[in-house]
């Protein structure tokens, strides 16, 4: 390159001395759009991850016949387990499933006196939360005749009412999430690229003037670029210390105090401010650049 | 130098801006051209500049089909022609120093070539006082010659004025005409388009006149005199108005 990148530094910070008031302008609107990004990232994770968590507990349980020999049970693991969309198998035997029944009724299983009524009980859990429906065909339905899997089974439940209005409302709560998500990145790369837009057309005249001199187009994007690049980190700089603060006063005691922010696998302070680091200096940078093109048609 | 072969501009509302001019300048003219607005004398410097392609016709400068230079050469193109506009185009932002600079920077010159430089053209143009100076604390007169200065600080071959004293007093009028004479001295190429009507007829240069895009006129008036002085040139352009004669 002929010119020093010092030199195009230079430049970009003479007009932004010169042009305080839009290049304030754009560094507040980088900075407050940043802010509710860095508040929104969190909440939309904290709301697909409880979703997802609560989708996680779909499963099918196989109850196997009263009198089911050892050897049937191991065979029904072995069958289970090869079955597609399957993910994993647990067993519990029935004196395991009578401990944790005894442990939360007491007094009923007092009146059993040491018989088990309880079965051998199988929890498969399915690769993914919507196919619990094929996974349970696979096992009581076989090939749609109503037959079981193996004659040691003796019934299936996959509690299909609970599961399917599960279903229903974590495919809900992830595709707002996702659509407000999307609206809010959309309205902020508008956001800032008006501004940016409105900053540029102030100066339309020097850039005009610049190309009557026989400046080239990218001579004149360079300044405009890493001017960008200084407002982008400005603002991410504010926004992240507002965040951080915000997070040190507000968030820390409430999660202390009632447990009721301790969202599931939230995305760190430190990620965060890398990419609102990241965002911020790339749709400036870029929003100058490509903004600038309709102004250098002269 | 510039040779403009039936050269036809329509502009998008129908209007035309030229309609089949043809003329040529010499190397080292000193050409007016006069018309009432609209006659189309700003759209042959913007096609020279190539900021407007025309609709038919050739434009040649300097041995170069102007419909030859790609976009991307545009740049590169215009740093051999200066251009000085009525309202100056000055960089609001950059002192004096720094708006005569940026045709250097531009190009790619070293901070020493235009300490070396800027300087130099700026004694020429009478604003050595005035180096440090925006461009709003100026005088019409002392902002175009800043803008000539910029126009000529890399030597052009050709230099273009749009109008140059359309904005400046008579007197200051004729400073300017005199700093656009000398460097036409130099053997620079200048196109000047005015309507001031008395001042063509006073330089005694040659004058093409546009009317309604068309060329109605082109001839030298008055006593082509090439090797007159600027002291002299300016003198008569003091001077009560005498009849013209044509050669």
């Amino acid at each position: 390159m002929k010119h020093s990148l010092g030199f195009f530094l230079r430049e970009s910070l003479r007009a932004m001395r010169r042009n305080a008031a839009p290049s304030f302008a754009a560094l507040a609107t980088v900075t407050v759009t940043l802010i509710v990004v860095g508040v929104f990232i969190p909440i939309v994770q904290a709301t697909t991850g409880a979703a997802n968590s609560a989708a996680g507990k779909v499963m099918v349980d196989v109850y196997m016949k009263r009198g089911a020999t050892h050897a049937a049970d191991l065979r029904v693991m072995g069958e289970l387990r090869a079955l597609p969309h399957v993910q994993r198998v647990v067993f519990e035997p029935k004196a395991q499933a009578l401990a944790q029944q005894r442990k939360q009724d007491p007094l009923a299983y007092e009146l059993l006196s040491g018989s088990n009524p309880l079965p051998d009980t199988f929890h498969v859990y399915p690769t993914t939360p919507s196919t619990v429906l094929a996974v349970r065909a696979e096992i009581s339905d076989v090939g749609g005749q109503g037959q079981m899997l193996d004659p040691a089974i003796a019934s299936v439940s996959n509690h299909t009412q609970d599961t399917k209005r599960l279903l229903t409302v974590t495919r809900f709560v992830t595709i707002t999430a996702a659509l407000l998500a999307a609206l809010l990145i959309a309205a902020s790369v508008l956001l800032i690229g008006n501004t940016i837009r409105l900053s540029l057309y102030a100066r339309r005249r020097e850039v005009e003037v610049m190309k009557l001199v026989g400046a080239t187009d990218w001579f004149i994007r360079w300044p405009f670029v890493i001017e960008g690049v200084i407002v982008g980190a400005g603002a991410a700089v504010l926004a992240v210390v507002t965040l951080a603060a915000a997070k040190v006063v507000v968030l820390d005691p409430l999660a202390s105090n009632w447990g009721l922010i301790s969202a599931p696998r939230t995305i760190g302070i430190v990620p965060l401010m890398l990419v609102l680091l990241v965002a911020g200096v790339g749709v400036s940078a870029v929003g100058s650049g490509l903004s600038l093109r309709r102004f250098l048609r002269v | 130098m510039i040779d403009f072969r039936a050269v036809t501009k329509k502009y998008g509302t129908g209007a035309f801006g030229l309609d089949e001019a043809t003329f040529s300048v010499d190397r080292g003219d000193f050409v007016f051209m006069i018309g009432s607005t609209g006659s189309g004398k700003s759209t042959v410097m913007r096609l020279l500049i190539k900021e407007l392609e025309p609709t038919e016709g050739q434009i040649v400068v300097a041995g170069r089909d102007l419909s030859t230079i790609k976009r991307r050469q545009v740049p590169f193109y215009r740093r051999n022609i200066g251009v000085v506009f009525q309202d100056f185009k000055l960089l609001p932002n950059r002192t004096v120093y720094d708006n005569v600079a940026y045709a250097l920077q531009v190009t790619g010159h070293s901070r020493k070539e235009i300490r070396a430089k800027v300087p130099d053209i700026l004694r020429l143009t009478g604003l050595s006082t005035k180096l440090h100076n925006y461009p709003d604390q100026l005088s019409g007169g002392e902002q175009q010659r800043v803008s000539i200065a910029r126009a000529f600080v890399n030597h052009p071959p050709l230099l273009l004025a749009d109008e140059p004293t359309g904005n400046l007093d008579p007197e200051t009028s004729i400073d300017i005409m005199r700093l656009l004479y000398r460097i036409n001295r130099t053997g620079t190429t200048v196109l000047v388009a005015t309507h001031d009507h008395a001042m063509v007829d006073k330089m005694r240069r040659r004058v093409l006149e546009l009317s309604r895009g068309r060329v109605v006129r082109d001839e030298a008036t008055g006593l082509y005199a090439r090797d007159e002085s600027t002291r002299e040139f300016a003198q008569r352009l003091r001077s009560p108005s005498e009849a013209p004669q044509v050669l």
